[in-house]
């Protein structure tokens, strides 16, 4: 007896399963997480439960049809993702889009980053504790959609790219809707600031969790706003430009610590750039066709296309192999979010489970862009 | 002495930046006009969506009963998804057999709202409708028939 009260209790690992259904893994991730106490000593994803097997879809639709599919991946940049197939199938046929098209690409993708953000700025909060950043994320978010409505025809799955231009011409009251909402949301920015960033529980949640450094970032492929966090210069709209982005000033947003609160900072500073280059191209949509004319059948040549592009989440690519018939042969999506999730093992590890919770939201994971 | 210092800063500074984001919240407390919110089910008389918004396909009929639609499965073949069924027939057009339209038949279960069917009807004969509000207590109703019963194709129209 005497022997069993001194013995020190043995600590034990044991498992816990986080999802498929937990609000704060933002869809059907399961995420076994192996436990010490409360200290998360592995973090295992199982990955599959919204598999839609689209890759293979795409082998048996035509160019256009695929475009709309892209839509169902990463839902909250969808233009960003039509744009990257609609720029591979151009590559393709070495088609010239009009100017016209590249600068609209641009300031819809820019808006959809900005929606995309403003949603993770939103659940951010959700996921800490704080359910008014929710709404006041969805209220600005709210006149992005009607303008995205009013010109493509839909809120979220928008298809408004085709391959040689867009499905039709912008509304004559984008302009003034996209000018008003740069207006409304300049005023509305430093509110994120005020009611988030600077809010001391949220501060001390997220400053030095879950650090990446830069060399694990660019081992295990983490991009966009994550990978800047640790200081990967990762850029797409920078190191190769498409569209419309090589005419315009933006900063690209570095910053060093690669902990929870640095990839927060990162989000938000990249929101400032969006409205700046929806500045400076806005006032400036040159005039001309908003397609360039294609076939209706679209065949590639013979050949391997590869083309990235930068959505909010990182760098997307599609990777065509074409036999020259009428859909491709394969098709692969280099999605960022499957890279990202990638080093959430390597981040949450020493970390408590309430920590995950907040690594998670900053890595910005979309469960649809995983599993494809 | 420095650590005492800091311990009562930070406190300080905690409580600013809790005031900070309670003073945006209670602005908006006190100016209930900025709210923004949508009174949805009640507002549905006066709620009026964008004219580009994609709801479902219908097939567009003029005060004759007469549509556009010649039959010739373009539509079909745009579709990513086998929303769209078009059941042909052959009708007498000055002593020859020709293809027309029988049955134009939509599944609304399958469709994406793409709107690929839209640019490729050659005769304009389909378009997107405002409509959203698809819920049904059956899903076997969600396939429609869009070619009204009696319907016959416009005159000049190939």
């Amino acid at each position: 007896m005497e022997d069993v009260i001194t013995t020190p209790l043995e600590s034990q690992e044991y498992f816990i399963n986080m999802g498929p259904q937990h609000p704060s893994t933002h869809g059907v991730l399961r995420l076994v997480l192996s436990l010490d106490g409360e200290i998360i000593r592995k973090v295992e994803p199982h990955i599959g439960y919204i598999h839609r097997s689209i890759e293979k879809m795409c082998e048996h639709d035509s160019y256009q049809q695929i475009v709309h599919l892209t839509d169902r991946m990463d839902y909250l940049s969808c233009h960003i993702n039509n744009e990257a197939v609609c720029l591979g199938v151009e590559m393709g046929l070495q088609l010239e889009v009009p100017e016209r098209v590249k600068v609209i690409r641009t300031i819809i993708g820019e808006l959809t980053r900005l929606s995309s953000h403003q949603l993770w700025w939103g659940v951010m909060g959700m996921d800490l504790g704080a359910i008014t950043t929710f709404l006041y994320g969805f209220r600005d978010r709210e006149m992005i959609t009607d303008i995205f409505e009013e010109t493509c025809g839909a809120r979220l799955t928008m298809n408004y790219n085709v391959p040689g231009g867009l499905m039709f011409d912008i509304h004559p009251n984008f302009q003034k809707r996209t000018k008003d909402f740069i207006t409304h949301f300049k005023k509305k920015l430093p509110e994120y600031d005020d009611l988030l960033s600077n809010n001391v529980i949220f501060r001390q949640r997220t400053m030095g969790i879950g650090k990446l450094s830069k060399a694990d970032a660019i081992s295990f492929g983490v991009t966009g706003p994550s990978g800047r966090a640790s200081g990967f210069s990762c850029d797409v709209r920078k190191h190769h430009p498409y569209s419309a982005y090589d005419k315009v000033q933006f900063k690209e947003i570095l910053r060093t610590e690669g902990d929870c609160f640095a990839r927060y900072q990162c989000r938000i500073d990249e929101m400032w750039e969006s409205v700046s280059i929806i500045e400076q191209l806005i006032d400036n949509i040159p005039e001309g066709p908003f397609k360039a004319p294609t076939k209706a059948a679209i065949k590639l040549p013979k050949g391997e296309f590869y083309q990235k592009v930068e959505t909010a989440r990182g760098e997307f690519g599609v990777y065509i192999i074409s036999e020259g018939q009428k859909s491709p042969y394969r098709l692969k999506f280099r999605s960022p979010g499957f890279s990202n999730l990638s080093a959430l093992n390597h981040m949450a590890q020493g970390c408590k489970i309430a920590d995950l919770v907040a690594i998670m939201s900053t890595i910005d994971l979309v469960i649809p862009d995983i599993d494809r | 002495m420095r650590s005492v210092i800091n311990y009562f800063k930070e406190i300080y500074f905690g409580l600013k930046s809790l005031i900070t984001g309670m003073r945006v919240t209670g602005h908006y407390f006190t100016h209930p006009k900025e709210i923004i919110t949508q009174q949805y089910p009640e507002n549905r008389e006066t709620l009026k969506m964008f004219e580009r918004f994609r709801g479902e396909v219908v097939l567009l009929h003029n005060e004759n009963n007469e549509h556009k639609c010649t039959g010739c499965s373009a539509c079909e073949v745009a579709c990513p998804n086998g929303t769209i069924e078009i059941i042909h027939k052959r009708v007498d057009v000055d002593g020859r057999k020709v293809k027309a339209l029988d049955t134009f038949v939509y599944h609304l279960q399958m469709c994406t709202m793409c709107g690929l069917c839209i640019p490729a009807c050659p005769t304009d004969a389909i378009v997107m409708a405002n409509t959203f509000e698809h819920a049904v207590f059956d899903r076997s109703k969600l396939t429609k028939v869009l070619n009204n019963p009696g319907s016959k194709i416009m005159d000049g129209i190939k």
